[in-house]
Parts: C-alpha cells; sequence; structure tokens
C-alpha cells in the first residue's frame, strides 16, 4: 500500500521559471490493485508517478509505503511486513526501496541501443550483486512469458514496437517489484499493442502485482482490469469517476 | 561483501560490453592515448639508455688525461713526459695511450681504434665492436683492410667481438696492437696519443693537473670531473630537446584529457539517465565509468610503454635518432642496452593514468547526479 498525504512538488522554486506541479494531494494507493492517473498534459500525472515510484522527493507532504524492505530490518532473512516513510530517506537508502519496489516501463521504453535485449532486460539487476547465471535465467524466463524467447540475443534496435514494448515490462519486472509504474506506456502503441499492453498488465495483476498508470489513453482507462481510475487537473485529483 | 563484489563484477561486465558498443570512438580514443605514451616513454627510455651509456663509459674513464698541444690544438705527447709525470708526488700511475679514429668510407662511419693495457693483442690481430661487426658484415676469422696513412692497404685478422654490455662505449671500437696501430697511423715510436695518469689520493687530482701543467707547459692536463661536465651538458642538450618533446606530449594528452573531461555525448548522458532511473545508484554509475576509464588508460598506457621499449631498445629509437644521437661513435647502428627505471615507469604512469581516469569520471560524475526522474520529464 502507498499512501501519499497533501504532496506538494514545485520545480525551480524562487525563480522566475518556478511552477508547482503537484499542489497537494492525499491519495491511498491499494496494493494488487491497478490503478490509472488520468488527465491532460501538464496535469502532473508523471510528476505524482515519479513521487510515488521514490525518483523524485516532494517539496511538501509525506509518503509511506508498506512492504518488505531487504535491509531495513537489520537481520538476516525474509522482512516483516512494514510501513517506511520514504520522504525523509537519504538517496542511498532511497534507491535501494525504488530497486526492490518498482518497476518502470517509459512512455519512451528507454532500451539502450547496441545492447541485446537480454543485456537491456538484466539492467536493473546489476548493481544488486546477484549472480549473473541467477538473473539470466530470470531474465529468459520474462523472455519466454513474453513471447520473446527467440529474441533474446537480438539488438533492441531490430525490435518492432510491440517487442520494444515487452521488452521494456520485462526489465520492469526482473527484480520482482510488487509495484509497476508505467508512464503514457501506450503513446506510442497502435490500438491493437495496446490492447496487448493492457493484457500483459492483467497477467501481472493476476500474480499479484500493483499496478499504477500515468495514460489520458481511453484505452487504458476503460480496459476490464482497471480497478481505480483517478483525474488529475492542475495538479489536484480532480474526482474520483464512479 | 560478496554481494557488493559480484555487483562490481556485473558492473565491469557491463562496462566492457559498453566499451565494444562503441568500437569507433574507443578504438581511437585508444589509438592516440597509446601514441601520446609511447611517445612520452620512448623519450624516456632514449634519454635513460644515453645517461646510463655515459655513465658506464666515464666509470671506465682515467681521473687525468695529459695530452700534447701544438698551436693550442692536439698533437701526439713525447713518451718521454712519462717520468717526469711519475715523479710528481701523490701520482700513484702514468701511462701512455695510443687511440685514434679512422674514418671508413665504405661503412660512412668513424671507428675508434684503441691499443687495450689490460688485454695483449700481437701484430695483424684486432678486436671490433658489435656495430661495426654489423656494418661491414666482418666476424671473427675475416680479413678487415684499412687504408694506411702512406696511401697503402693494411689487412687486420678480425679475432673476436665484444659482449654487449654497453654498445655506446663498444659499438664502433677496434682494439689493435701498438704496432699495428703504430703501422696504420704513422705513428713514432717516441710519441703516444696521451698520458693517463691515476692519483693517490682523490682529492689531491686538482693539485697534481696543476703540477702537471707547470711542470709541461706544452701539455694539457683533463680531469675526469671535466669530461663529466662535457657530457652532462651534452645530455642536457639532448635533454632539452626531449623535455620539448615530453611538453608537446603532455600538451596533446592534455587536449585528449580535456575533450573527455568537456563533456559525454548526448547519448552517454541519456544512457547515464537511463540507469538511473532504472534503479542505478550514482555510485554504480561512477563506479562503471571509473572501470571504463581505467580499461581503456591501462591498456594504452602498457600498449604505448610496450611500443616505446621495442621502439628505443629493439629499433635504436629510430625516430628520435638523427636529431638526438652524437656524431662519431654512433655513426654505426648502435643499440642502447635495455634498461627500465620503475620510477619512471610510475611517474609517468601517475601522469597520464591517473588524470585520464578523473577526466572520465568528473562528467559522468556531473551526469549521474541528476535526479533519477529526469528521464521521464523528457
Amino acid at each position: 500500500m502507498i499512501r501519499l498525504l497533501d504532496v506538494r512538488k514545485g520545480f525551480n522554486l524562487g525563480k522566475p521559471n518556478a511552477f508547482v506541479a503537484v499542489s497537494g494531494i492525499t491519495l491511498t494507493l491499494e496494493a494488487n490493485r491497478v490503478t490509472v492517473l488520468k488527465g491532460p498534459s501538464g496535469s502532473g500525472k508523471t510528476t505524482l508517478l515519479s513521487l510515488v515510484g521514490c525518483m523524485a522527493r516532494p517539496t511538501s507532504g509525506r509518503i509511506t509505503l508498506t512492504g518488505r524492505f531487504p535491509g531495513f530490518n537489520g537481520s538476516a532473512g525474509e522482512p516483516d511486513l512494514r510501513e517506511i516513510e520514504v520522504t525523509s530517506l537519504p538517496e542511498r537508502f532511497l534507491t535501494k526501496v525504488r530497486q526492490r519496489t518498482f518497476g518502470f516501463v517509459f512512455q519512451q521504453f528507454n532500451l539502450i541501443g547496441g545492447l541485446t535485449v537480454l543485456e537491456n532486460i538484466m539492467l536493473p539487476a546489476i548493481p544488486l550483486g546477484e549472480r549473473h547465471d541467477v538473473t539470466r535465467e530470470r531474465a529468459l524466463a520474462l523472455l519466454d512469458l513474453f513471447g520473446l524467447g527467440g529474441r533474446a540475443d537480438a539488438r533492441v534496435e531490430w525490435l518492432s514496437g510491440g517487442e520494444a514494448q515487452r521488452s521494456a515490462i520485462a526489465r520492469a519486472l526482473i527484480n520482482d517489484p510488487p509495484v509497476v509504474i508505467a508512464d503514457e506506456p501506450t503513446a506510442h502503441l497502435d490500438s491493437k499493442l495496446s490492447l496487448e499492453f493492457m493484457d500483459i498488465i492483467a497477467l501481472l495483476k493476476d500474480r499479484g502485482k500493483t499496478a499504477i498508470i500515468a495514460s489520458h489513453d481511453p484505452l487504458v482507462s476503460e480496459a476490464g482490469m482497471v480497478d481505480r481510475v483517478v483525474a488529475m487537473r492542475d495538479g489536484l485529483i480532480d474526482g474520483e469517476p464512479a | 561483501m560478496t554481494r557488493w563484489i559480484e555487483s562490481q563484477r556485473n558492473i565491469l561486465d557491463y562496462t566492457l560490453s559498453s566499451l565494444l558498443r562503441r568500437k569507433g570512438k574507443n578504438a581511437s580514443l585508444l589509438f592516440v592515448y597509446t601514441l601520446v605514451v609511447f611517445i612520452l616513454a620512448s623519450a624516456m627510455f632514449f634519454l635513460q639508455g644515453m645517461k646510463r651509456e655515459a655513465a658506464l663509459l666515464l666509470r671506465e674513464t682515467p681521473e687525468i688525461v695529459v695530452q700534447g698541444m701544438l698551436q693550442g690544438r692536439y698533437d701526439p705527447i713525447p713518451d718521454t713526459h712519462l717520468e717526469k709525470i711519475r715523479s710528481i708526488r701523490g701520482v700513484l700511475s702514468a701511462e701512455t695511450r695510443l687511440w685514434g679514429y679512422y674514418y671508413d668510407p665504405v661503412a660512412g662511419a668513424n671507428y675508434t681504434l684503441l691499443v687495450p693495457r689490460d688485454r695483449t693483442i700481437t701484430g695483424d690481430a684486432i678486436v671490433i665492436g658489435n656495430g661495426l661487426s654489423r656494418v661491414r658484415q666482418v666476424f671473427p676469422g675475416d680479413i678487415l683492410s684499412f687504408r694506411g696513412r702512406d696511401g697503402t692497404n693494411r689487412p687486420f685478422v678480425v679475432e673476436g667481438t665484444f659482449p654487449a654490455e654497453s654498445e655506446l662505449v663498444s659499438a664502433d671500437l677496434i682494439l689493435v696492437s701498438a704496432e699495428g696501430f703504430r703501422s696504420l697511423f704513422g705513428l713514432p715510436p717516441s710519441r703516444a696519443t696521451d698520458i693517463v695518469v691515476t692519483v693517490r689520493n682523490p682529492r689531491e687530482v686538482r693539485t697534481v693537473a696543476r703540477k702537471i701543467a707547470e711542470m709541461l707547459p706544452e701539455a694539457r692536463p683533463i680531469l675526469r670531473d671535466e669530461i663529466a661536465r662535457t657530457y652532462d651538458s651534452v645530455f642536457d642538450w639532448r635533454g632539452g630537446i626531449v623535455l620539448v618533446l615530453l611538453s608537446m606530449s603532455l600538451l596533446a594528452f592534455a587536449i585528449l584529457a580535456w575533450d573527455k573531461a568537456s563533456g559525454l555525448s548526448a547519448e552517454e548522458r541519456r544512457e547515464i539517465g537511463i540507469l538511473k532511473a532504472i534503479g542505478w545508484e550514482t555510485s554504480d554509475v561512477i563506479a562503471a565509468k571509473v572501470y571504463e576509464g581505467w580499461f581503456v588508460s591501462f591498456f594504452a598506457f602498457t600498449l604505448g610503454l610496450l611500443i616505446a621499449y621495442w621502439h628505443v631498445f629493439f629499433t635504436s629509437a629510430a625516430l628520435f635518432a638523427p636529431a638526438l644521437k652524437g656524431w662519431s661513435v654512433l655513426y654505426p647502428d648502435f643499440r642502447i642496452t635495455p634498461f627500465v627505471d620503475p620510477y619512471q615507469v610510475a611517474v609517468l604512469f601517475f601522469l597520464t593514468v591517473v588524470p585520464y581516469t578523473a577526466a572520465t569520471v568528473v562528467p559522468s560524475w556531473r551526469a549521474a547526479i541528476v535526479d533519477p526522474d529526469a528521464v521521464m520529464r523528457t
């Protein structure tokens, strides 16, 4: 579960070009649910996503996560379920939380050119210090899951739009995070691929994952597996449609 | 700890694959870097080698050499001076020497002919230096003829060649018997090339030299210190040229490092942004860049050093030789005895590898401290 309490985020504060992207949002996002943040461009969706995903800190307000966080309970073995406030964590710990809790799918996919599909998928696991062959096994299993088994050694430049998108999702899942965050994932996809993406989200939900998607695409917000749509405008929640 | 080692291994793996991804860029970087190290290391090896050869040469030089003078220039010395010099208090020994130069038009080289004092050579026998042996393709048992002062050819039998301890000393050297020397150069038996004097107490060398100068006004005593000074100034001059070479190479290196330091390509910056966004820490990105810098640097350094070693000690510094070597003894193709000073190699290492690595890290650090969400906002 992720809780936001009166969260604000401003950029370039105190300068002539200052602007506030998120102006005081209080929101609770339940685990194992698919939530869509909907709204026009500039409504603050992406900023809210980056705050939820521990990529940026709010200017004010608090964000808490409930989960199992390795290295935070001081003892070896499986950590207990606990709630931590991430807004006050130092960068190193915040990164650790992010590595283990969130998988990110970006609008542009952001795969690294020149590397193979398999190498791209394994990238988020590199700093975790896991054995290479263990990560590789997991990456290959994910590729099989998304029908990319035969493309493991292909360079990402050679992939079709759909393959690139599935590779990006596989990369987001390599560290087995409980939460998947996607920012406008269907912006560059046609309807067929957009529906395919939502099918994958349904699959992840079935596997117990939480998904938070920022999108203004009706194909996303009106999909059957979406549990909740949060409408945003001018950095505020506009009201929750029924 | 195991996790940390494993993560560093993974980062290193990623670094190597990154280097291979940018083959063209890294190959050209490696080429320039290797070239700079090669020039620096060649200059260093060369200068060091020459100084060492000179030191070996001076070790054998007598404390005082007395030359005859005529009209202010060198003249063979009468052997009657020998007894006069020996009578000076403090002189341990005084011996005449026979040595001279011979210009060989066949090889276009000057040879040094010397009658050894510590070795007996008789009749027509000669012992030759390696350089001469190479140039003239003569080996023990062959006959080598020189044109004498009277215009006739004087044949000598090669008895042996020198071991290559120091080619600067022996490359063009020919050891010859006293009668062979005198007949070739037409030097009368009562004259010698010069007289070498050893002194019992090294602190009295100057006093003895002054007494010789007073006793034999037509002779000139030369001290080892003076020879050392001459060598020093010769090497300092050459050192000056090397210094110019070094400064230019360092400047080239500074430009290379500055170019690297002044920024990353848009592609590299984007890649760092992605890595941060998918969960890499700033320190992970910096570690990857340090490994990258180290790898390029270390590879170029080693390669440059090895090529320089080969250049200086196996091709006799073919690129520098025309400007830096002396005359006479060096006309035959002489090779510097291989010698590497670990201290200087370490200095070169700290002048190249360390600043280059730092130059690689700074822009990466600047790119890596961006917020991880930067990728989402662009």
